[in-house]
């Protein structure tokens, strides 16, 4: 393994056990995900890049417990993965605040679940918050904050009540690039001083070297792990690394992996449309561009 | 290492590790939908604010009171000049004659009982009416059982006006107050109970899902996170079921009952008393007006995170 796993943080391993998952009956049958094995080990980031459609956030919906397994087991520490559970945090691509509540509030449901008193969850909430750079917002309703400010507050209630792994759904997908690199940044620092795991979904390739231990490669139709690479990249990582030889090494090696399995997606399509001669065309630059 | 997230952090650690980037992307905060106009500054008196606030309502007051005008005008010449064009104003009571007559009802206390009589109404009727279908919706638009067991009989039940289970409530319920609350209930319960199903079926799967993985119980659920994202639609159906319960309440009053604002203004049409028709009706559309602005300003104190949103821009 590319890190060594420390045997005093025994709990949030994810095992996913040749998984499928299959939507639709007959004609319409999907298999969005086909025989796919992995894992997540305590305390790892592990990252899985595909494009888009490879049915990557469905493998994350069934860590989660949203989706049931068509065959093969998602586990976590041994018990299966079967229902949605405080355990387990998610972060979502669109931002999932409840708009009723105050960012602090926000914080404090899983708490508030859990039975905890209103002073204690509401202290417990401020520290997480202050973590963030969020106090200042802390009775602010979702819809005054910016995006990258929700996003965060995402991440942060997902960490209140102390999972074991969190499960992240292309969580910056939908900031602007300076944001998303702020927001790698604070995720990175929060990831390391709550030493979890983590299992993040993305579409872009310098995101998951940037934050990743292991990144998987999924493909599409059928959605099949294609590879999995580890990223030896030393850490604090910053900015400058992204001209270090060994991070355009890793980045070659991810971009002509995806390259290929974008061109196969989009191949059908340019086929369809009578557009084959483009598909030839467009060299691995190219669509690289449009991922 | 330590297990999992720990919430006693260290603060000034905390503070260290995310400093920077936490700074440097903390946009300044954008306080809500304060639309103060241009004029008002925050340094103003308050006489001052109000005297710049009337000033920029003025023009509106100024074409509502010509709008009012106008109609209180054409009552008056048509009820002076006894107008008969197949609209006959021969047996209307003039604004006069009515201003007269509301002088005197001032001091009467049957008629406040008949305005206090018919709030009563409405308040048990629509109360009942937001209880149950508030709490009915949320279970059928929640539970795919509780919608096949209950939906098919209030689609049934639906398209009959609650007027027309005046004669129906009167058999079934032992007195004639019971059966006016009844009707009245009957008027608000749909439309509130339509929306509250529209509002559940419409929650952003999102939420629910986040609210599973934050560790959230059934009745957590339905409680803590259906029935806030449910509540805009559930206000709407709040204000469509008051219109209704008061359309309902008159009529159920005119027919069958005794006291009430309704059945004053019928009374005194049997009365030969003409002036006093117009004041029932200006008593009931100011009632109503009330009411409606009440659940309002309700949604308003319950639903701050509407008002809040930037720049003011409701959904």
């Amino acid at each position: 393994m590319s890190k060594p796993v420390e045997t005093t943080n025994a709990t949030g391993h994810i095992l996913v056990d040749h998984l499928s998952v299959r939507f639709g009956r007959n004609a319409s049958l999907v298999e969005a995900v086909s025989d796919v094995s992995m894992d997540v080990k305590p305390g790892e980031f592990v990252s899985i890049i595909g494009p888009s459609g490879c049915g990557k956030s469905t493998l994350l919906n069934v860590v989660a417990g949203f989706i049931q397994p068509s065959e093969g087991r998602v586990t976590m520490d041994g018990k299966p993965t079967d229902k949605p559970s405080a355990d387990r945090g998610v972060v979502f691509q669109q931002y999932s605040l409840f708009p009723w509540l105050s960012v602090r509030k926000n914080v404090e449901f899983g708490l508030k679940q859990k039975g905890m008193p209103q002073n204690q969850r509401e202290q417990a909430a401020r520290t997480l918050l202050g973590l963030a750079g969020l106090l200042a917002f802390e009775n602010h309703f979702p819809d005054q904050l910016s995006g990258g400010m929700k996003q965060r507050v995402g991440i942060v209630r997902a960490l209140a009540t102390s999972p074991q792994v969190l499960l992240m759904d292309e969580p910056f997908g939908a900031l602007d690039a300076q944001t998303r690199i702020v927001m790698q940044q604070i995720l990175t620092n929060m990831w390391q001083r709550f030493r979890i795991s983590v299992l993040f979904i993305t579409h872009d390739i310098d995101e998951c070297i940037f934050l990743s231990d292991r990144v998987y490669v999924m493909t599409a139709r059928p959605g099949l792990m294609k590879a999995e690479i580890p990223i030896t990249l030393p850490r604090p990582r910053t900015p400058d690394m992204a001209l270090s030889p060994e991070y355009l090494r890793i980045k070659q090696e991810l971009r002509a992996l995806i390259t290929e399995e974008s061109l196969k997606a989009m191949g059908g399509e340019l086929k369809d449309s009578g557009l084959e001669g483009f598909a030839i065309e467009v060299g691995p630059q190219g669509v690289v561009e449009l991922i | 290492m330590h297990p999992a997230t720990r919430l006693n952090l260290d603060a000034d650690r905390a503070g260290g590790v995310t400093e920077g980037p936490a700074l440097a992307l903390a946009p300044k905060p954008r306080m809500g939908a304060q639309a103060v106009s241009p004029l008002a500054r925050p340094s103003m008196g308050p006489a001052r604010r109000i005297a710049v606030w009337l000033w920029g309502a003025l023009p509106h007051v100024l074409t509502a009171t010509l709008s009012i005008g106008l109609f209180v005008a054409f009552w008056y010449f048509a009820t002076k000049y006894k107008l008969d064009f197949y609209i006959r104003f021969t047996n209307i009571p003039s604004p006069g004659e009515v201003l007269d007559n509301a002088s005197r009802l001032v001091n009467n206390e049957k008629f406040y009982n008949n305005m206090y009589v018919s709030l009563r109404r409405i308040l048990l009727g629509f109360g009942i009416a937001t209880v149950s279908g508030v709490v009915l919706g949320l279970l059928i638009g929640q539970y795919r059982w509780m919608k096949a067991l209950l939906f098919p009989v209030f689609e049934t039940l639906r398209p009959i006006p609650a007027i027309a289970w005046v004669p129906m409530a009167i058999m079934l319920w032992p007195t004639n107050e019971t059966s006016i609350v009844f009707i009245t209930f009957l008027g608000s319960f749909f439309p509130i109970l339509l929306n509250t199903i529209h509002g559940v079926n419409n929650v952003d799967t999102v939420l629910l899902r986040a609210a599973r993985c934050l560790g959230v119980s059934e009745y957590g659920l339905l409680r803590q996170v259906v029935l806030p994202a449910a509540l805009p639609h559930i206000f709407t159906g709040l204000a469509v079921g008051m219109g209704v319960a008061w359309v309902s309440l008159i009529a159920a009053e005119m027919i069958s009952g005794q006291y009430g604002i309704g059945y004053f203004t019928w009374e005194a049409y049997s009365l030969i008393e003409y002036a006093d028709i117009a004041i029932g009706m200006i008593v009931i559309g100011v009632l109503g007006l009330l009411c409606s602005g009440a659940i309002r300003l309700l949604g308003n104190m319950l639903m701050p995170w509407m008002a809040n949103s930037a720049n003011g821009e409701r959904k």
